[in-house]
C-alpha cells in the first residue's frame, strides 16, 4: 500500500497510485502534474543522521574528526523545512556549494520508548524518499551540522508516497540513486549504514520518546555535488519512490 | 510524560510546538571557552547564531518531574527566557522584529554536562521533559524591557544563579530577525534567549525554581528514572 498527500481543489486529501497518475480518496483520478504534493504523512519530529554511510565517512574523513565507531550523529528539523515532491528549493545567490543528500525516511507508528533493537522494526509504519539539502558555505563548527545549513525553509524534501513497511521487506537491501538533470551523480546501498534501523531506534528511543509521525532520515552515501539554479534534482529509491525537485534561484522569492 | 498545553487568552492563543533555542548566546560563555573557540575542532568563534531544536517530546509543564538518567546524579538547571512569536516572520530586521513577538515565557534547559560544543547535543539535551515551560504566558505589552529582565534559579529554596537578560551576544530583535534569515518563525514558535553563565546543577530529588522578573515562576523536582519504563510502551 503506497498514500499520498497532495493539495487539489481547495482541500488537502490522501491519494493512491493509479495508472495515470494517482486517484483521491473521493475517487478523482488526476495526472501527477496537476496536484500539489506535499509531504506524504503529517510529520511530527524529524530526527536525520550524518555520516551514517561508510563511504560517505570517507569522502568526509579529511575533514571531519570522527570515525563510523562514534556515537551516531543526530539533529533535528523544525516543519518549515519540509516540502514535497515536485517542488522547488531555494539556493541563495552567491554560495558556493549546495548539494543535495538521497535518504531512506523511516516513518514511526508505533510510539517507542526504550525499545530494543530485535523490536524495534514493529514501530516503524513505513518509509519515503528525502532529499536533505545543505549549503556548506554556512557550514559553522559549532553544534555542526548547524541550522543555517540544515534547516532551511524548503530545503528537506519528503515524498512522493508513503510506502507502508509491510510491502518493504528488506529496507537494508534498497539501491538508492540521485540523477541531477537525468545524469547519475550518487549511487548506493543502504546495506551500506553504518547504524541500521534497528540500532537507531534503539539508540533514539533510550533517550527520546518516538511518536507516529516522527520521522528518522538515515543519511546519505557518497556522491554529493554541487547543483545550480534550472536543475532538476531526482532522489529515488528502488520500491519507494522517485522524489523530484527543482533548483530556483532568489527572484521567486522576492530576494 | 505529559504536556499540558500553555493555553492564553492572547494571539497567536496557543503555542505550535516549535522551539528553537540559542546557544552561547551570553559572552561570558564564549569567554569561559578561551582560546578553545581558536582551535580544532572550531578553527573560529560562531558566526551566525548557534541553535538547537527543541522538539515535542522535551516539551514539559510547571510542576512535571525531570528524569535523570541511571548513572548520572543530577543536571545542569539552565534558565531561558521564551520568546514567543505571533506573526508569521520572514526576514525581519532586527528594528521591527519586536513587531513579531507576541509573548514571553520562562524555559527551562536541562542537561546532561557536554563534553563539547561541537556536534549537536541531542542526547544530552534532547531528552525527554528536559525543556519544561510557564507557568504562564505574558503578553508582550506587559513586558517593557525583554532585554533587561533579571532572573533568579532557587535548588531547594537556596538561590544558587542570579543574573539578567541584558548584554546578550544578540538581543531578542537580533536573534529574532537573524533566525528569520533562514527560516520562517510562524505564530506560537518559541524561541530561547538561550542559558547564562554559571548554569548550576541539581540533583536527584531537589527541586528547581526559576523566576524571572514579571514572568513567574517554574518549579520542577529531579527524579530518578522510574523503573517500569525499561518496559516498551
Amino acid at each position: 500500500m503506497r498514500s499520498a498527500r497532495v493539495a487539489y481543489g481547495g482541500a488537502i486529501h490522501s491519494a493512491i497510485p493509479h495508472a495515470q497518475g494517482l486517484q483521491l480518496a473521493d475517487g478523482r483520478v488526476l495526472a501527477e502534474q496537476a496536484v500539489v504534493w506535499l509531504p506524504p504523512f503529517e510529520v511530527g519530529t524529524v530526527i536525520a543522521l550524518g555520516l551514517n554511510y561508510a563511504d560517505h565517512v570517507k569522502e568526509l574523513a579529511r575533514e571531519l574528526t570522527v570515525s563510523a565507531k562514534d556515537e551516531p550523529l543526530v539533529f533535528f528539523k523544525t516543519p518549515g523545512a519540509l516540502i514535497g515532491h515536485r517542488g522547488a528549493t531555494r539556493r541563495p545567490a552567491g554560495v558556493q556549494f549546495m548539494h543535495y543528500e538521497c535518504e531512506l525516511a523511516v516513518v514511526i507508528g508505533r510510539t517507542a520508548k526504550r525499545v530494543k533493537a530485535v523490536d524495534a522494526m514493529q514501530h516503524v509504519a513505513g518509509y519515503t524518499v528525502c532529499n536533505d539539502y545543505a549549503i556548506r558555505d554556512y557550514l559553522e563548527n559549532w553544534y555542526r551540522p548547524n541550522l543555517r545549513v540544515k534547516n532551511r525553509d524548503g530545503c528537506t524534501v519528503l515524498g512522493p508516497w508513503l510506502v507502508d513497511a509491510a510491502d518493504v521487506p528488506d529496507p537494508h537491501a534498497l539501491a538508492l540513486r540521485t540523477l541531477v538533470n537525468d545524469k547519475v551523480t550518487q549511487q548506493g546501498r543502504t546495506s551500506d549504514m553504518v547504524n541500521g534501523i534497528p540500532a537507531l531506534i534503539e539508540y533514539l528511543s533510550h533517550f527520546m520518546t518516538l511518536r507516529g509521525g516522527d520521522v528518522i532520515l538515515t543519511g546519505t552515501p557518497d556522491g554529493v555535488v554541487n547543483v545550480e539554479v534550472g536543475d532538476e534534482v531526482v532522489t529515488e529509491i528502488d520500491g519507494i519512490g522517485r522524489l523530484v525537485n527543482t533548483i530556483v534561484g532568489d527572484d521567486p522569492f522576492g530576494r | 510524560m505529559s504536556l499540558h498545553p500553555v493555553l492564553f487568552d492572547v494571539p497567536p492563543y496557543r503555542l505550535s510546538g516549535v522551539m528553537v533555542g540559542a546557544l552561547l548566546n551570553d559572552p561570558a560563555q564564549l569567554a569561559a571557552l578561551g582560546d578553545a573557540v581558536l582551535t580544532a575542532p572550531h578553527k573560529a568563534p560562531p558566526c551566525a547564531p548557534v541553535l538547537e531544536i527543541k522538539p515535542r517530546h522535551t516539551q514539559a509543564a510547571d510542576g512535571d518531574p525531570i528524569t535523570v538518567p541511571d548513572g548520572e546524579d543530577g543536571l545542569e538547571a539552565g534558565a531561558s527566557l521564551g520568546i514567543v512569536i505571533g506573526r508569521t516572520a520572514c526576514r525581519v530586521s532586527a528594528s521591527s522584529a519586536m513587531d513579531v513577538i507576541a509573548a514571553y515565557l520562562i524555559c527551562g534547559d536541562y542537561s546532561l554536562p557536554l563534553a563539547s560544543h561541537y556536534r549537536p547535543a541531542v542526547r544530552q539535551k534532547a531528552r525527554d521533559g528536559f525543556c519544561p515551560l510557564g507557568p504562564r504566558i505574558v503578553p508582550a505589552a506587559n513586558v517593557p524591557d525583554p532585554d533587561a529582565l533579571g532572573f533568579e534559579v532557587a535548588v531547594d529554596g537556596v538561590v544558587v544563579q542570579r543574573g539578567s537578560t541584558a548584554g546578550r551576544v544578540r538581543s531578542v530583535a537580533q536573534l529574532t530577525a537573524d533566525i528569520s534569515e533562514f527560516m520562517t518563525l510562524r505564530p506560537g514558535d518559541v524561541l530561547l534567549l538561550g542559558r547564562t553563565h554559571g548554569v548550576p546543577t541539581a540533583r536527584v530529588g531537589q527541586t528547581v525554581a526559576i523566576s524571572f522578573s514579571g514572568l513567574g515562576r517554574l518549579v520542577n523536582r529531579l527524579q530518578r528514572e522510574p523503573a517500569a519504563l525499561t518496559e516498551q510502551a
